[in-house]
């Protein structure tokens, strides 16, 4: 079989502009639903392309056996390690032309997109780096456990391994995903405007087991200090009753260790709140009855409000939702019908419903929201759509077990205004166009 | 571990038990796992400092020693003035004698339009730069400033915000009194809403089902000449199913059917391998002070790609100049030796910039 990197692939479509007339298109079109006018246009196409002509008995790709039903595969463990198909090279983290100066504080985007249910594959989960990352030795990672403790601690990987673990699905979004947003429209696809978000099934021992083990003062203690182990030695304050509740000193994701620049051999979950709390190479917990006024939670991650002052420790993550498919930057192919499909989540809790609008906002329709729907995790929606050709914009907008109610932009705006740069969870507006090409936009609604 | 508390209690009711729990405190089975931390131990890593200033250590550092240490580790990305050059954004500026009285940065507020906002602008709490300075930087080598130093440091940025005099020695013994000049000490909320997974946010709205607009209106749309700025989309999205990737190379198709048909007929992309030697110039920090095309300390790749094009030496110079570093080509920022870098990965970078260095 020759290569096919160079070939085309998928269903079976006119050839571009220039390859067909315009009488043809219009044939094909008009008998699109009939085998015949699949036949002429591939046809068409096919010759001008240089390629096989279909047989008028049927397509190559049925009638033709190819050579992987006629030959023999690969054999096992071909690859140690598998990876993604080669046709699926496109999905790929990507960073944001101009958004950042230096790549080892940056960050890249998750293709959402392209993505399926809730899970992010370990390969495509956003990163956002500080300081660079690393691979780091496990056997020679410590992690500590000082302050307002009985007896001040000290675990190897060995030690943390041992502890009772727990396995949970949870979100991890930065608090300054859709930051662009808060001004005009400037990002493309979803997966610049929404793609500092993930999910993953994390594995690790709850904070409280090792907080309960070093003897927590739990009269003085009131907050915890995370810090990381790489240059920027990235430290967050965390309240102390999330760090008793469901936080995760993880060494798992997606069932094998954390990648690298996720923070191997060990980071912090912090369900429901921005992914920056979640300090990677994670080295040490401090137990303190004040807040720490750290870079990150001084300098970044506050938010501007229109009276000058800035918003500190504002780091849970709010019900937010978005229509991956379709989204922008996408071609739809035809008229008729799609299933439009999307994801939701809150810090707060369990998304409760998801409604869609095909009219910009002004109506709505509620979702089909999938299994699992967990709290503090991604839940997937899809809602059946025929399309009828005509422009429209199309939106999300997810309620959580709260009550609280995914915004608009505008009414997100006429509280904190523009410049606040974190916590945009505003619902996302998509405009379909006649040539079925989907782009950013934003309403009045 | 609170169910399996509760359910021992449970138990011990049900049984009549009253001894105490043999696992309440210090008796769970992993109890000892770990071991306790030495103090040098905790010393070496406890290294954090409080808006109380609890945890910083005791020193000393004049605004004239900061200048010295600024100019030879911090200006390369922060501009010998704190006003910042391509690398990072500005450390000061925008603040006045006014806002060092009121605590309030006045060109915080809207009607200002201040362009961006500079740290000193935002700064609060002067423990949090002492601390930043202290535990993240310089850039490429962390933790290498003594206590002095970073003392002085943070001095000579608080001068160049007139926070403190020319003549100025900070100390720990006066930092609380620099604190209470800093020009936006009084523009901070803790906002507990957003704290509190318990809250209730400060944007809460109704779910309306119907006619909830009159007139549906685009307010704003993505800009035509920003319709390739993320390359091109087409090879940004799967190859199959309900959907495409729109080839941004070209103008908006007039028609579905002719989008239809373009996007369609995308083909994969074929490896590169320029792919791995951006991450061998990632994993090696080059990309650190080069950019891609543009100048940051050093000239970017593509700068360097047109200086020696077609020369016949150019690898074999160019391996030997990205291990030795060096001054004087392109201007008096020197660049370390390479010392760590293997021969192969030297050349392969010098075969890279010379192909052009794409």
């Amino acid at each position: 079989m020759s290569s096919p990197i160079d070939q085309p692939i998928g269903r079976v479509l006119p050839a571009p502009e220039g390859h067909i007339n315009a009488d043809q298109l219009e044939q094909a079109r008009k008998a699109r639903r009939g085998f015949m006018g699949k036949a002429l246009a591939m046809g068409a196409g096919a010759v001008a392309a240089g390629r096989a002509v279909a047989a008028p008995k049927g397509e190559d790709a049925i009638l033709k056996l190819p050579t992987h039903t006629k030959g023999l595969g690969k054999p096992v463990a071909a690859l140690g390690y598998g990876v993604p198909s080669q046709w699926e090279g496109n999905l790929q983290r990507r960073e944001s032309p101009g958004l950042t100066r230096v790549s080892q504080a940056s960050v890249s985007f998750c293709p959402l997109q392209g993505l399926f249910g809730i899970i992010t594959p370990n390969g495509l989960h956003f990163e956002r780096h500080h300081q660079g990352w690393w691979d780091i030795d496990p056997s020679q990672h410590r992690l500590m456990v000082n302050g307002l403790v009985k007896r001040q601690r000290v675990f190897t990987m060995d030690d943390l391994m041992r502890l009772p673990s727990v396995s949970r699905i949870h979100f991890i979004e930065c608090g300054a995903n859709s930051g662009p947003e808060w001004g005009n429209v400037a990002l493309p696809t979803v997966q610049y405007t929404h793609g500092m978000i993930s999910c993953a099934e994390f594995t690790g021992v709850l904070l409280s087991t090792l907080l309960e083990m070093c003897g927590i003062d739990k009269k003085k203690g009131k907050y915890i200090l995370a810090e990381g182990a790489d240059g920027s030695s990235m430290t967050r304050t965390i309240d102390i009753d999330r760090a008793m509740d469901d936080v995760i000193v993880a060494w798992g994701m997606n069932g094998e260790m954390l990648r690298p620049e996720n923070g191997y051999p060990l980071r912090l979950v912090v369900p429901g709140v921005q992914g920056v709390s979640w300090v990677k190479y994670l080295r040490r917990i401090e137990v303190g009855d004040q807040r720490y006024g750290t870079k990150d939670e001084t300098l970044h991650y506050v938010d501007l409000m229109p009276d000058g002052v800035h918003r500190q420790y504002t780091s849970i993550q709010e019900c937010k939702s978005v229509i991956t498919t379709p989204s922008g930057g996408q071609t739809l192919l035809d008229k008729g019908y799609y299933n439009i499909s999307g994801l939701a989540w809150s810090g707060r809790g369990s998304i409760k419903r998801v409604d869609v609008s095909v009219d910009g906002g002004r109506n709505w329709r509620t979702a089909r929201l999938e299994t699992p729907v967990l709290s503090k995790a991604m839940t997937r929606f899809n809602i059946d759509w025929v399309w009828d050709g005509k422009p429209v914009v199309i939106e999300s907008r997810a309620i959580d077990s709260t009550g609280y109610v995914q915004p608009t932009l505008n009414a997100l705006r006429a509280v904190r205004g523009t410049r606040s740069i974190y916590h945009n969870n505003a619902i996302k507006s998509w405009r379909i166009g006649a040539n079925g090409e989907v782009t950013n936009v934003q309403v009045n609604g | 571990m609170k169910s399996m508390n509760n359910k021992l209690v449970a138990l011990v009711l049900a049984s009549g038990l009253v001894a105490p729990l043999a696992w309440a405190a210090g008796g769970q089975p992993w109890h000892n796992i770990g071991r306790d931390a030495t103090p040098d131990e905790v010393a070496a890593w406890d290294i954090d400092v409080r808006p109380d200033f609890k945890g910083l250590p005791a020193g000393s550092g004049t605004v004239a020693r900061g200048a010295e240490v600024w100019e030879a580790q911090c200006a390369l990305c922060h501009g010998v003035f704190g006003e910042s050059n391509e690398v990072f954004a500005p450390i000061v500026g925008g603040t006045t004698a006014k806002d060092i009285e009121t605590g309030r940065v006045a060109n915080l507020l809207p009607a200002k339009q201040w362009p961006q906002r500079s740290t000193m602008m935002k700064l609060s709490t002067v423990s949090t730069l002492w601390d930043y300075i202290n535990r993240a930087m310089p850039w490429n080598a962390p933790k290498s400033l003594s206590v002095d130093e970073v003392y002085a440091v943070t001095a000579y940025i608080l001068n160049l915000a007139e926070v403190v005099p020319e003549d100025f020695t900070l100390s720990n013994q006066n930092i609380a009194d620099v604190q209470k000049r800093l020009p936006n000490r009084n523009g901070m909320v803790a906002y507990e809403p957003l704290w509190d997974v318990n809250g209730k946010g400060d944007v809460q709205t109704v779910a309306c089902m119907k006619d909830c607009v009159k007139e549906v209106k685009l307010v704003s749309v993505l800009p035509e000449h920003a319709r390739d700025a993320h390359g091109n989309l087409a090879k940004q999205n799967r190859l199959i199913g309900p959907v495409r990737g729109a080839d941004t190379t070209k103008p908006p198709p007039a028609t579905l059917m002719v989008a239809s048909a373009a996007a369609t007929q995308v083909t994969m992309p074929s490896k590169k391998a320029s792919a791995d030697i951006k991450v061998l110039l990632s994993s090696q920090s080059c990309t650190a002070c080069h950019g891609m095309k543009q100048k940051l300390v050093g000239p970017g790749f593509s700068q360097i790609a047109d200086k020696y094009q077609g020369r016949s030496d150019a690898v074999a110079y160019l391996s030997a100049k990205i291990k030795a570093g060096g001054s004087g080509v392109w201007g008096a920022v020197p660049m370390p030796a390479q010392t760590q870098l293997s021969d192969a990965d030297a050349k392969a970078m010098a075969e890279w910039i010379a192909a052009g260095a794409k």
